[in-house]
């Protein structure tokens, strides 16, 4: 009774531990472990591959000259003809998507996306400790308040790098043509992007499921947000192409920031240009939405 | 360290949810050092609400608290470090092993792991549990879990210890069992416990003072002994072979307070039962009488609770279904 220990003082004392909790429920559970690696697989495999957009843009997309046409032009000229078309995909790919392969550039969009999914558990796993009495038990300990809400926030983020990483390795595998900007280094930056993202939404997440019980709030929470999140934003189709309003709204979309990030780092070839940019916003917005998310915790967390 | 006479102190603490529902009302008490401290009130009195801001998961509405001199709105973090709780629900990591949570548990107290670890095997120990330590808690019966929340808020070695309802839901044998590890505790560990419950025999069994609470108020405090007396002690009940009055008779004998005669039957309250007893048995074979019957009755506390709240226990109890029927209400109404 009277041995007298040094217990730590740290205000982030306990974070670790929570999140290695968190973290724990997640690997050494095979089913979710598991789905989390099928899921990437399925989209990419269906949904890249199925969307064989370059091949629209290719030469055999279009009818046959017709023979008088055709008769038009000396045998010179139809060779160039044949060589202008026959490089116009490339170009019309490279034009739009910045890169000749639309799988490449939906694969990496992908990175983020499964992000969104990553994070958006977060939310259902606040519920899950506030209605089993585990918070009850964790707020009764001298563990601060932004220490509970930051190792889940850590936690999903570790997750979602997890699953940045598995989604570039089967990419890779099915077909990712890596751009003239890829380095070794390339692997490093998406990993601190992504821990950014994940950061900023599963605050996000956090934040607006910090006081309810309800299972049903994170999950209607979650399918309101991450369509137009996802569909917002440069995932499946560049910017610069969308109606005004639609690029108002992706111009300021996070993800868009971190998908261009991860793209740039991976399949463009025309230099880091914009990359400053991107870290800067998303670091921002994870910082922002990460300090707001503690500042609710002290006034929610204590009833 | 110096011993603080007060281990807890309170006064007019006050928790009102919602702008309407007065759960804790005004309450006045303190807990001396060593010794277990009974709330006992039916469910909904307001015992788990007196908890949590005893130890500052939620916030009092009014009034103040210390807890080993620490004050519970000001010196929170203080009072959190010092202390121990075994909540009323279980909360232990269903996913993670005996062993796991107890460890988690030292973590959060930011115990160092060269420490916690010897400290997590020896509570296994304590609670019996050492042979389930590394399967998961999934497994466990109520019981266990209870040990295992038990073994969880010793991990500090907290000088005070909060148990909301330590045998809830537990079958007659556990409870029992439970009462035992309580009463160990305290004499391993010298500490001071604050346990609430709904079950009378259990704070008869276990606390040195109870505080019985009803709405929010605490009606009476006392020792078991000196609430029962209050009463007016015990109660013999006897018959004899004659048709004589034998009322003067006992009325003389020693701690005999009240006789009365119901249908042959003598209603004898006295201070102390055991030996009144044998004493009337004596002083009537000396008149030449034979008793026929007698029996003795301790007053319980059921009879304390009815005589300040004007309302059985079990009366209360049943009332509470639909308390917990509104609460359930509320809450949905609140989210
Ligand atoms: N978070 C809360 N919000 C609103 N009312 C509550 C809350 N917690 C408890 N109550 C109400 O306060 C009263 C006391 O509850 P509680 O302290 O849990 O009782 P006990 O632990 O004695 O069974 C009850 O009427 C209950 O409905
Ligand atoms: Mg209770």
């Amino acid at each position: 009774m009277s041995e007298e220990i040094k217990v730590s003082k740290n205000r982030l004392h306990g974070l670790w531990a929570l999140t290695n909790r968190d973290l724990k429920k997640w690997y050494q559970n095979p089913i979710v472990f598991i789905i989390g690696i099928i899921q990437p697989v399925l989209w990419l495999a269906l949904l890249g591959k199925a969307m064989n957009i370059s091949s629209i843009f290719s030469s055999g997309s279009l009818p046959a000259m017709p023979q008088e046409l055709a008769a038009t032009f000396t045998a010179q000229q139809l060779q160039g003809l044949s060589a202008y078309f026959g490089g116009l995909q490339t170009q019309i790919m490279t034009a739009t998507f910045n890169t000749p392969d639309y799988f490449s550039f939906m694969a990496m969009g992908m990175v983020a996306f499964v992000t969104v999914f990553t994070t958006a558990f977060v939310g259902i796993s606040v519920v899950f400790d506030r209605r089993l009495g585990f918070m009850n038990k964790v707020l009764s300990t001298p563990v601060s308040r932004s220490v509970i809400i930051l190792s889940k926030v850590v936690s999903a983020s570790m997750r979602s790098v997890f699953q940045a990483a598995i989604v570039t390795i089967i990419a890779y595998l099915l077909g990712l043509q890596l751009g003239a900007n890829f380095t070794p280094f390339s692997i490093l930056g998406i990993f601190a992007i992504v821990f950014l993202i994940g950061f900023g939404l599963s605050s996000m997440f956090t934040a607006i499921t910090l006081r309810t019980t309800r299972m049903e709030t994170p999950q209607a929470i979650f399918n309101l947000v991450t369509l137009p999140l996802m569909f917002a934003s440069s995932a499946y189709f560049p910017i610069d192409k969308m109606p005004d309003w639609l690029q108002a709204i992706a111009n300021v979309n996070p993800i868009s920031y971190t998908i261009d990030a991860v793209r740039r780092l991976m399949i463009f070839s025309d230099g880091y240009g914009p990359l400053v940019t991107d870290f800067a916003f998303v670091g921002i917005f994870a910082l922002v939405v990460t300090a707001i998310c503690i500042v609710l915790s002290w006034r929610y967390l204590n009833k | 360290m110096s011993q603080i006479e007060d281990v807890i102190k309170v006064e007019g603490l006050t928790k009102v949810f919602n702008h309407s529902l007065v759960a804790v009302d005004h309450i006045n008490f303190s807990v001396k050092h060593g010794e277990i401290f009974g709330f006992l009130g039916p469910n909904g009195a307001g015992k788990t609400t007196t908890i949590s801001m005893l130890i500052t998961v939620l916030k009092p509405t009014g009034g103040t608290a210390t807890v080993l001199g620490n004050d519970i709105a000001k010196q929170s973090l203080e009072v959190r470090r010092s202390i121990g709780v075994v909540p009323q629900e279980y909360t232990a990591d269903e996913d993670l092993t005996g062993y796991e949570n107890i460890l988690l548990c030292a973590d959060l107290y930011g115990i160092p792991r060269s420490v916690s670890k010897k400290r997590t095997l020896e509570l296994l120990q304590l609670v019996e549990l050492t042979a389930f330590k590394d399967k998961r808690v999934q497994t466990y019966s109520g019981g266990m879990r209870r040990r295992l929340e038990l073994a969880c808020g010793l991990i500090n070695r907290p000088a005070v210890l909060f148990l909301d309802e330590p045998t809830l839901g537990l079958d007659v044998q556990t409870r029992a069992a439970t009462w035992n590890y309580v009463k160990m505790l305290k004499r391993e560990f010298g500490m001071t416990l604050f346990l609430t419950t709904h079950y009378l025999e259990e704070a008869d069994a276990l606390c040195d003072r109870i505080a019985i609470i009803d709405h929010g108020k605490i009606v009476v405090i006392g020792t078991p002994t000196e609430l029962k007396d209050g009463l007016g002690g015990d109660i013999i009940k006897l018959a004899i072979q004659k048709e004589v009055d034998i009322t003067d008779l006992i009325s003389k004998i020693e701690h005999v307070k009240e006789v009365k005669k119901e249908n042959d039957i003598y209603i004898i309250k006295s201070a102390n039962g055991e030996v009144t007893a044998p004493l009337i048995i004596e002083a009537l074979r000396a008149n030449g009488n034979v008793v026929t019957k007698l029996s003795l009755t301790k007053p319980t506390l059921d009879e304390v609770y009815l005589m300040y709240t004007g309302k059985s226990m079990r009366d209360a109890e049943e009332s509470r279904e639909n308390v917990s029927r509104q609460r359930v209400a509320m809450r949905r109404a609140r989210q």
